[in-house]
């Protein structure tokens, strides 16, 4: 009898053991209908543009001179560019470097705001203020313009558009962070931290930064999307990536100026960034879920 | 409340002037000779110097920065365009209406439909009506702007010919620039009116009101909507910042000769005195409208009145 009941406590705990914050959460968010197809669309968009260099009919910049704004058709599948350049593989490469744009963006804003936030939001007093203040000023200039100058004064190029996109994604981050921090401030585990004479940094980013990344992580995977929609913007209006590159809004703007004869041209990247961003945005939503701890049973 | 309008004024003056030596300072430091831009590559040394003499680019950052404070806010003077050697102003003030126009108007139906839609979808909370709505709202946010602005146009103008494509004219060019501007924003602001209205929907007030046998529209108007409507003034703020920013890659898309067009051809050529004028423009633009949002709450919302009358009578004490 009492074996058996020791087994039993074993393997719960063996169970626990085994079951991670990650996997818990992972398996609440696939519950929702909205994140299972989100999951599915991004997969399938991802490993279609990893795997380019094998699903891709045409190399992105193999010209085709017999067939220069073609319509979609059998052989070029989305139709192809004033170049005779198909479509449908431009879109392919060219999702690598939206992916990775969206992607790297995201991450380095993120991790700056969190740096920044958990400062503001641990030391406290004049620290706080004036990080805060601070904080008031760079989201006053609306997200795009701060974006749209700081590429300007990088010039184009990936590694600087990474950094003009990530810019705008700091304050929301620093505020999200902090406001958590003041609710967990004067919790037990951190004053026993404190008093046994914890560093500070581990106590901000060992102790305290997992009980309040939560909405962060919710945000920073929303911040994916939008940042994709951002990069094909700035590339749109002149100022992303270099122009050879097929990032999905510099195929926007390389069409532009056929938009009345050859809607296609338009119709299709488009599609695609819409498709990306959406299926991000869904397992944004299911994370949301996932993570808000009222919902949590 | 006198205290709350002047605390928000000073902020929007000390977020001005910040803006301003911000755009100023990144301007500065971008590498490339705005002389070198204007006069093209066969410009000799000598013309690019006298050039950037001319310009007074050449002078020292704190002196340059000075002259553009003292220029911009105490003569209200934002110089001489560097490519077409108008004064800025006249330019922007010409351009200005439009972009006003198109932000202002999308504001609008963003509040309207966005509440509208919100509180639709929040009332029929997880019935199909709900879902299809928010279905709705997030392929409207996935979408990038100018390019449901460029579909629009091949389906309104080009097949449909409804509406004309793109320049300026009568009303009817200002449809299709108005709806996109406002479409993201619209979608937004709808979820986060249907999250609030969520949030307040089971609480024991609403009960009460509907138990002293109330309407269930007045129950949604006084009850629920100014307890939900905190988190939505802060959504029309941000959402407002993203339509103003919006308004300059919209403008394009329809050839709107507004400040967006002005700022972005201004970017392309190194005019900088424009790009700091219209920048400076869009910025103040949106703090002004998010400081009328946040008052014009605070007049609506007791809670904010109390809160201040309750900070001078702790001083008192």
């Amino acid at each position: 009898m009492t074996k058996t009941i020791v087994k039993q406590e074993k393997t719960q705990i063996e169970k626990i053991e085994k079951s991670s914050f990650f996997k818990e959460t992972m398996q609440r968010m696939v519950k929702g209908a909205g994140a299972k197809v989100g999951v599915a669309l991004l997969a399938v968009i991802v490993i279609s543009c990893l795997l380019a260099d094998y699903i891709a009919p045409f190399s992105p910049t193999e010209m085709d001179f017999t067939a220069l704004f073609a319509k979609p058709n059998a052989r070029h599948i989305f139709g192809t560019d004033g170049m005779g350049r198909d479509i449908f593989s431009r879109i392919l490469y060219g999702g690598r470097y939206s992916l990775a744009l969206g992607l790297s963006a995201s991450l380095l804003g993120t991790a700056v705001g969190i740096i920044i936030g958990s400062i503001a939001g641990y030391f406290g007093k004049k620290v706080e203020t004036v990080i805060m203040r601070v904080m008031d000023i760079w989201s006053s200039i609306p997200t795009l313009l701060l974006s749209i100058l700081i590429a300007t004064a990088l010039g184009e190029g990936f590694f600087n558009t990474i950094l003009a996109l990530a810019v705008g994604e700091v304050p929301v981050c620093v505020r999200l962070i902090r406001g958590q921090i003041l609710k967990e401030r004067c919790k037990e585990y951190l004053e026993a931290a404190e008093s046994i004479n914890c560093p500070k940094a581990v106590i901000m980013f060992q102790h305290l930064l997992p009980n309040v990344i939560s909405p962060v992580i919710v945000h920073m995977t929303m911040g994916i999307g939008s940042t994709i929609t951002m990069a094909a913007t700035l590339s749109y209006i002149g100022l992303g990536v270099k122009p050879p590159t097929p990032e999905w809004g510099a195929l926007l703007s390389d069409a532009r100026a056929h938009i009345l004869n050859y809607p296609h041209l338009i119709m299709f990247p488009g599609f695609v960034i819409a498709l990306t961003v959406l299926a991000i945005n869904l397992i944004g939503d299911g994370l949301r879920d996932a993570l808000d701890p009222k919902l949590r049973s | 409340m006198a205290e709350y309008i002047l605390k928000r004024c000073l902020a929007l003056i000390i977020i001005v002037f910040a803006t301003a030596f911000i755009i100023f300072t990144i301007l500065y430091f971008t590498p490339g000779d705005p002389a070198r831009a204007l006069l093209g590559a066969s410009a000799s040394d000598a013309e690019v110097a006298a050039m950037n003499e001319a310009l007074g680019v050449n002078r020292p950052y704190l002196v340059q920065l000075g002259d553009f404070f003292y220029d911009t806010f105490i003569r209200f003077d934002f110089g001489e365009s560097w490519v077409y050697g108008r004064p800025v102003y006249e330019e922007l003030a010409a351009r200005l209406p439009r972009t006003v126009l198109i932000g202002l108007s999308a504001m609008v139906l963003n509040l309207f439909f966005g509440l509208l839609l919100g509180i639709f979808a929040g009332t029929h909370g997880s019935k199909w009506q709900d879902s299809l709505t928010m279905a709705i709202a997030m392929v409207f946010i996935s979408c990038p702007d100018f390019w449901v602005a460029l579909m629009m146009i091949v389906l309104f103008s080009l097949k449909l010919g409804w509406l004309p494509p793109y320049g300026i004219g009568g009303p009817e060019y200002y449809i299709m620039p108005i709806i996109c501007a406002s479409l993201g924003g619209i979608a937004v602001n709808a979820r986060q009116t249907r999250s609030s209205i969520l949030e307040v929907y089971r609480e024991d007030y609403i009960t009460t009101a509907r138990s002293k046998g109330q309407r269930e529209s007045v129950v949604v108007r006084r009850h629920m909507l100014p307890n939900a409507l905190m988190p939505i003034i802060t959504t029309i703020g941000t959402g407002f910042s993203r339509i103003v920013a919006g308004s300059a890659v919209i403008e394009t898309v329809f050839s709107i000769p507004g400040v967006g067009t002005y700022m972005l051809s201004a970017i392309n050529g190194r005019d900088y005195p424009a790009v700091r004028a219209s920048v400076l423009f869009f910025a103040v633009f949106t703090c002004i409208v998010m400081l009328v949002v946040d008052l014009m709450y605070a007049f609506v919302d007791p809670r904010i009145k109390a809160q201040y009358s309750r900070v001078r009578r702790a001083k008192v004490q």
